[in-house]
């Protein structure tokens, strides 16, 4: 399932011939815009979706990485002058600094213990955004953030951000394959299918659910800073526990513990909200609606599913 | 320096809306008892509660003595119908499918309730008269009494029916073993469809008598069904003692919290505190611990 040698890559490939020749096909910036909130939600699921698939851990606090990297990108290069590229650097270092710290007490927590703490982080760390408005803006949110450059191409169209994002994607796509397919990933898989047993073969179960929480929250943080200089403001609102919420569902209706559902679960639920634009007063009512059915329905995710079609399987595989 | 009447007036909010949050914690913990899952629509029976009072009392002009059981037996069908829609047809029994089938069902609920009762904040009378009481520095209003008397008589009337009635001690033996149970010849499945239907009626209750202090509309329900998550962790997930403890615990965190330290900041005293607990006591504070076994 997790990409085998040449699946994996022929995914990889189809993935990024897709990526190249959307912009030719459609070059509508609303459009482009769409599938860059896609591939920023899709950075942050594939490393929730590690998280959750293979280390067995529900996080419902990983919009507040989210929101941490991007208050911190964007609070020093906007406030102090910082320059954005090591800013991101230092937001990403900072925010798994603060993730392993929490990391280490909170993962010790099983079941509804884990979700409530992580809740419970999520919660503070929005608050504080709110009302620390000093320095974040408050609720009205923080702007000003400068575009991101490299040697001089300053990023501030869809189209360009949507280069820059999508190999940030492809990257992380990438790294998590391999993490999947190390000793890490082994032990992992191991330790989702019996703790007790993976930690009497040896594997230092603690030590892992913490890198990978570790891992997860660099990438969320990650995708947070892009976020602020593609949009160059950033409110609370955007952080928040529903965040935390849909980006945990995008997991689980793209397949749990596939790399690849994390994609197809986002590229499904982000524009989802717009697609149903047109229904605006029964918008939450088909959301649900949806979200209900394909849980009730296809709990396997909608990669598994996928997989399963003839013409996609290839072999049979038990 | 805060006098000794703030300190009883702060208490006894903290009081109030920690038997509410009680309310609401029992609700989560009979569904974990009898299915193992989290309900995240529990805050929605909550503000369903409310908005059906509303449109039984306000709207329709029913006597209070008629809306309120009315009130909340309609919630406690609205779960059982939850239960039977949306969770037994569930072709994937694992925890973390099942919680967000009730989170999917949360969401599809608050637009429901957007469409038929607005988006406006709503307001109840008071269950009787508004005029003030005095007692050891505090006032308070009659609905505080009723907050505390009413949630006091629902935790006696389900310590009743959990060690009474054939019903209760049945659903209790789910709890303990689902296997056993089974082979004991209790139908569980019936047992799941009740305790829906049970926490329905609970988190309607929360409902009905917190609409008349605070108000009700569609959204309400979301962070009260958080804090009362809150409080059944706290207590320990799925103990009956701890969730009222964890319920009256969190609402005097909060209330003292806000007077005594600063209001903008309750919630985040309110949630720190509950993280030391849990990196203290990882399973609450009369949780038995969860042992694995290989």
């Amino acid at each position: 399932m997790s990409g085998r040698g040449r699946g994996f890559f022929l995914g990889l490939a189809v993935l990024a011939g897709l990526v190249v020749a959307v912009p030719f096909v459609m070059p509508n910036p609303y459009y482009l815009n769409v599938l860059n909130v896609v591939a920023l939600n899709a950075i942050v699921v594939i490393g929730l979706n590690l998280l959750i698939g293979y280390a067995g851990q529900i996080s419902l606090g990983h919009a507040a990485f989210y929101g941490l990297g991007a208050y911190i990108s964007g609070i020093f290069t906007g406030s102090f002058g910082w320059p954005p590229w090591p800013t991101m650097l230092f937001a990403a270092v900072s925010v798994g600094g603060l993730a392993a710290l929490i990391g280490i007490p909170i993962l010790r927590l099983k079941g509804n213990y884990l979700v409530m703490a992580t809740l419970g982080f999520n919660l503070i760390v929005n608050i504080l955004t709110v009302q620390l408005d000093d320095l974040t803006g408050g609720p009205s949110g923080y702007s000003g953030i400068p575009s991101l450059e490299i040697f001089g191409w300053v990023i501030n169209s869809d189209l360009r951000f949507y280069i820059l994002v999508w190999s940030a994607a492809l990257i992380a796509l990438l790294l998590a394959r391999n993490l999947v397919r190390s000793r890490v990933g082994r032990g992992l898989r191991a330790l989702h299918g019996s703790e007790v047993a993976a930690a009497a073969l040896g594997v230092p179960t603690e030590r892992y659910k913490v890198k990978i929480f570790v891992f997860s929250a660099v990438l969320a943080s990650l995708a947070g800073s892009l976020y602020a200089h593609y949009y160059g403001i950033i409110t609370p609102k955007t952080f928040d526990i529903f965040f935390s919420v849909e980006l945990v569902t995008m997991c689980i209706v793209g397949g749990l513990g596939s790399l690849w559902g994390g994609f197809l679960g986002a590229a499904f639920l982000t524009p989802l909200p717009q697609v149903l634009h047109f229904v605006e007063e029964y918008k939450d009512i088909i959301y649900g609606g949806i979200l209900v059915l394909i849980l009730v329905f296809l709990p396997e995710g909608l990669f598994t599913r996928l997989g399963r079609l003839p013409w996609l399987a290839g072999r049979r595989s038990p | 320096m805060t006098g000794w009447n703030e300190i009883a007036q702060y208490t006894v909010s903290g009081l109030t809306t920690g038997a509410i949050y009680a309310l609401v914690a029992l609700g989560f913990c009979i569904i974990h008892n009898a299915t193992g899952i989290v309900n995240f629509a529990q805050g929605d029976f909550v503000s369903l509660g409310g908005l059906m009072m509303y449109t039984f009392l306000v709207a329709l002009g029913l006597p209070v003595l008629l809306s309120f059981p009315l009130a909340v037996a309609s919630v406690a069908l609205v779960g059982a119908l939850l239960e039977r829609l949306a969770l037994r047809p569930a072709r994937d029994k694992r925890v973390v499918i099942l919680i967000f089938i009730t989170i999917g069902a949360s969401i599809l609920m608050r637009g429901v309730f957007k469409q038929i009762w607005g988006k406006e904040a709503l307001a109840l009378p008071s269950l009787s008269g508004e005029y003030p009481l005095r007692l050891l520095g505090a006032t308070f209003t009659p609905q505080n009494l009723w907050i505390v008397a009413l949630t006091l008589a629902a935790i006696v009337a389900l310590g009743y029916f959990f060690q009474r009635t054939t019903v209760g001690k049945a659903m209790r033996a789910t709890a303990a073993n689902p296997r056993a149970a089974v082979l004991m010849g209790i139908d569980t499945e019936r047992m799941k469809l009740y305790s829906f239907g049970l926490s329905g009626f609970l988190g309607a209750l929360a409902g009905v008598l917190i609409t008349p202090i605070v108000t009700v509309s569609y959204g309400v329900g979301v962070m009260l069904g958080l804090k009362g998550f809150a409080a059944a962790v706290l207590g320990g997930y799925g103990s009956f003692v701890g969730a009222i403890l964890g319920g009256l615990a969190l609402g005097l965190l909060e209330s003292l919290g806000a007077g005594l330290i600063s209001s903008t900041y309750k919630d985040v005293i309110a949630f720190l505190v509950l993280l030391i607990v849990l990196f203290v006591m990882p399973s609450g504070l009369m949780g038995r611990g969860e042992r694995s076994r290989v």
